[in-house]
């Protein structure tokens, strides 16, 4: 690593990483005491949100867990869960390239859903360092870790709903969604990738929607993007 | 489950996790990526976005059904229209968590 995290870095980092930690706090409570009910420990619970780190595949191994399921099995079941990210770590290479293997390799553990969002759209609007994003990856992993662990220890004790907290991470996909509509193809893209993705999680079970309707929808607003520009 | 479980277990979802997160990243940002895939992955944040968020708004989880009118569709409707006028991500997140919140007593 050429250079640790600097104070810039990392304060640039909370205030892009904010919305996403009070967000993960209610999931991340909700997880631990979950696991908590299931019979996991605390120190468990503290290693798989460290060592995965990856929100609904951990709600669904404790869920597996608690049904008595085999461990190859949750790890499989992992691994379809969390594919979507290929697709998002294809899409940031856009921003970093040539950028070190070591940095690489350390920043792709922080990829998630969120995180993706949020980097995406500040790699977009320039001079975002690729360091402060690194730093909002850990300071959401960091959150996420202490929230579940908090829940685990002592989550049974924290009231439901409280200030509308539930809806942190909606609303922030809200408003980075509309920070991503920069014309009109990216209107009709997302209008598809909405329609898509209803009528998929409708009809097939799973999480391949999220997957399977984004790359329709961006591959019919590529083509429609690419024949606008031809004719 | 053991200690040796536990760690065998999330040795496994982590490796299964890591590498889709990895791969990609290290394997494309070392390439001249052609125009073509460039706007392909262009348009692939607001799909993501858009496929994450629609059912969240248009269905119910528990039932996997369509559910039109649900507290969190009516919350994004003036949560939508702030982000749009404003793009502010804080006044978003503030705003739809104030939202809901009354929502849940009013509704």
């Amino acid at each position: 690593m050429p250079h640790l995290l600097t104070r810039k870095n990392l304060s640039e980092g909370a205030t892009a990483a904010w919305p996403i930690c009070i967000g993960y706090v209610p999931i991340g409570l909700a997880l631990g005491v979950l696991a908590q009910k299931a019979g996991i420990p605390w120190w468990a619970v503290a290693m798989m949100s460290l060592l995965v780190f990856a929100g609904s595949a951990q709600f669904i191994c404790v869920a597996m867990i608690a049904a008595g399921a085999s461990i190859p099995a949750i790890i499989f079941t992992t691994f379809v869960v969390n594919l979507r990210h290929t697709l998002m770590s294809s899409a940031l290479a856009v921003y970093l390239t040539g950028v070190s293997r070591k940095f690489l390799a350390l920043f792709s553990y922080g990829i998630t859903d969120e995180s993706f969002a949020i980097n995406m759209t500040r790699f977009r609007s320039g001079s975002w360092d690729h360091y402060s994003a690194l730093a909002t990856n850990q300071l959401a992993n960091a959150t996420w870790v202490l929230a579940t662990v908090t829940g685990a220890l002592l989550g049974q004790f924290v009231p439901q709903g409280a200030f509308g907290i539930d809806y942190a991470l909606t609303g922030m996909f809200i408003c980075l969604l509309v920070l991503q509509l920069q014309g009109g193809i990216y209107i009709l893209t997302g209008l598809l990738a909405a329609g898509i993705s209803v009528s998929w999680y409708l009809s097939i079970p799973g999480d391949s929607y999220i997957v399977g309707a984004s790359i329709c929808a961006a591959t019919v607003g590529f083509l429609l993007q690419r024949r606008g520009r031809v004719s | 489950m053991n200690v040796n479980d536990y760690l065998l277990l999330f040795c496994g979802m982590g490796a299964v996790t890591y590498l889709p997160r990895a791969l990609p990243l290290l394997y494309l940002a070392h390439k001249k990526l052609p125009q073509g895939l460039v706007d392909w992955l262009g348009l692939i944040p607001v799909s993501i976005l858009s496929a994450l968020l629609a059912p969240l708004l248009f269905c119910d989880g528990a039932s996997r059904s369509l559910h039109l009118g649900k507290p969190e569709f009516l919350v994004a409707i003036p949560t939508l229209a702030f982000a749009l006028k404003t793009k502010s991500l804080a006044g978003t997140v503030l705003l739809g968590m104030a939202l809901y919140w009354v929502a849940g007593y009013v509704l």
